[in-house]
């Protein structure tokens, strides 16, 4: 698999990190390389959040994502501010819901989805981030069961394991999500 | 091999400290390094150990100096701020010869400065830190593997030599999660005939200190701390050379700035430039031999630093001024791109060596 390097990017309490600690998880439980960097500054006591994630089959290099192949933007300023840092041909997935106009790159996919009303409408509020990556799974063709199954057990502590389903759900919607 | 987990580069450290035996942490939070001390926190109580939240990093070195006497493995750990606070304490260990380990997650300076990543603690560290004649064994991990590995390599350098081991990380070392195999193996600690332990009324006090007033004495002292990191100088260097084979530009860099330059050097390999790497491993002892060897092949070199330029100083030393050394930095808490690394590969290839 060639390396990805994803930029989870939101507002703190959206679940960027935890989005990228999915991932992560995920390719520890497939046996592939990876890294996983938050932003740790002023920004995570309110304000924006990022983290950066890298997957391959090799050693990680820099664990630092400053040209995206694939962005995660969940509110407009992250969109706003990585826009440009994607590489050409790279994939924006952004929250609809949240992010009123459309990307100006010609020279990138865009996959738009309303995270945020349909985790509203489904009842899980919380969980916008994990419709997203369920998406990006599915537009990788990433979405396995044993994958997404072993990740979550590991991301999700034995205390919270009551959200293990709603989590799950969240994930199969996203990938499910076929456009507006 | 054991199962790999995935953990923060500061968790590594502080389980690592504890497979190595480390029963006693003490120290004071400060952002990027705070993850160490919460995960004592919760561990220690479990395994019968002692978690304490000094008053100010003053009283956790001190801390660590007493239990140091008692003969036990012991650790401290704090950012460039707290490591300055910290350096009274760092000399007195100097100075009564004590094993111990203390870990800086770096970040900008000077002052309180900014909490993002930087290497701009590398002269305090490998001088020593605080006043006096002495050295700390220096370990810059470049993974959160080796966070873990360096953290029992420390405890056990420091305790092969009585002197104090020095994990010099920095910002995003400490915040990144990597795969991390736990399976890590320890050399118990030696016996420490020397530590204050009671008596018993069958042997003479061991006594712990830092003070010496007959100057006669104290320079014999001085003599032969230093004869001990000579030996160290000639048995612990450690370092990772990176596509130094055919190099004609030699990069330095450690820690997250090696990481950065692997990202480069491939890149500018792929320009057919011929550039490798020599990562050091221990900052103090310094490899010296690498770039002695490298400076008589290669054309240039160049030190990546997450600083203003402070282990070039060690690397023209090293390479005996034979080559020019230009840098290629960040400071106050930024990380040079590869982009950037990359144009003063180009650069260095360009001039082919004349500056």
């Amino acid at each position: 698999m060639k390396e990805i390097q994803f930029l989870f990017s939101g507002f703190g309490g959206q679940g960027i990190l935890f989005a990228g600690k999915f991932l992560a998880y995920k390719a520890l439980v497939e046996g592939k390389q990876l890294s996983w960097l938050p932003s740790y500054g002023p920004e995570m006591r309110g304000g924006t959040a990022s983290c950066s994630v890298i997957i391959g089959d090799d050693p990680v290099g820099s664990p630092i994502v400053s040209h995206p192949d694939v962005l995660v933007a969940m509110n407009l300023p992250s969109l706003d501010r990585f826009e440009s840092a994607v590489v050409p041909g790279g994939t924006i997935f952004l929250d609809s819901t949240l992010i009123g106009r459309k990307v100006n790159r010609t020279d990138v996919n865009v996959v738009a989805v309303p995270a945020t009303k349909l985790a509203n409408e489904n009842g899980f509020p919380t969980l916008a981030n994990m419709i997203l990556v369920g998406k990006i799974l599915a537009e990788l063709g990433q979405f396995t069961e044993t994958g997404v199954d072993g990740a979550l057990a590991k991301v999700i502590s034995a205390k919270h394991a009551d959200m293990l389903e709603v989590n799950k759900k969240a994930l199969k919607l996203g990938a499910d999500y076929k456009g507006e | 091999m054991a199962d790999k987990v995935l953990m923060k580069g500061n968790e590594a450290i502080a389980e690592a400290a504890i497979i190595a035996g480390c029963r006693h942490y003490f120290g004071y939070p400060i952002t990027p390094q705070t993850e160490i001390a919460a995960y004592m926190a919760k561990r220690m109580p479990k395994i019968g150990g002692t978690f304490l939240q000094a008053e100010s990093e003053l009283a956790a070195i001190s801390m660590v100096y007493g239990v140091s006497s008692c003969g036990y493995r012991v650790m401290t750990s704090s950012s460039s701020p707290g490591i300055s606070l910290k350096s009274e304490g760092l000399s007195y260990l100097a100075g009564a010869d004590l094993p111990a380990l203390v870990v800086n997650v770096q970040r900008g300076g000077p002052g309180l400065g900014g909490i993002q990543p930087s290497q701009s603690d590398y002269f305090q560290a490998t001088r020593g830190g605080g006043h006096g004649d002495y050295h700390m064994i220096v370990l810059a991990p470049a993974s959160v593997q080796e966070m873990a590995e360096l953290t029992v390599k420390g405890f056990e350098l420091a305790d092969k030599y009585r002197m104090t081991s020095m994990i010099l990380a920095d910002g995003t070392m400490g915040q990144m999660m990597e795969p991390v195999a736990l399976d890590l193996k320890v050399n118990p600690a030696p016996e420490k005939p020397w530590a204050t332990t009671g008596t018993k009324l069958s042997r003479k006090h061991n006594i712990v200190n830092s003070l010496s007033l007959v100057p006669e004495e104290l320079e014999s002292q001085n003599f032969a701390r230093f004869e001990r990191y000579k030996t160290v100088e000639e048995n612990e260097t450690m370092y990772e050379e990176y596509m130094t084979e055919d190099a004609e530009i030699i990069i330095a860099a450690f820690g997250i700035a090696a990481r950065v330059s692997k990202n480069a050097i491939n890149a500018a390999r792929r320009e057919g430039i011929k550039v490798g790497l020599i990562r050091p491993i221990t900052l103090w002892p310094f490899p010296k031999a690498p770039f002695a060897r490298a400076a008589k092949t290669a054309k240039a070199m160049i030190s990546v630093e997450l600083s203003m330029g402070q282990m070039i100083e060690d690397v023209k030393l090293a390479s005996e001024c034979r080559v020019p050394v230009t840098l290629c930095n960040r400071a106050g808490g930024m990380i040079p791109s590869p982009e950037q690394v990359l144009e003063a590969i180009r650069a260095a290839a360009k001039n082919g060596g004349n500056k």
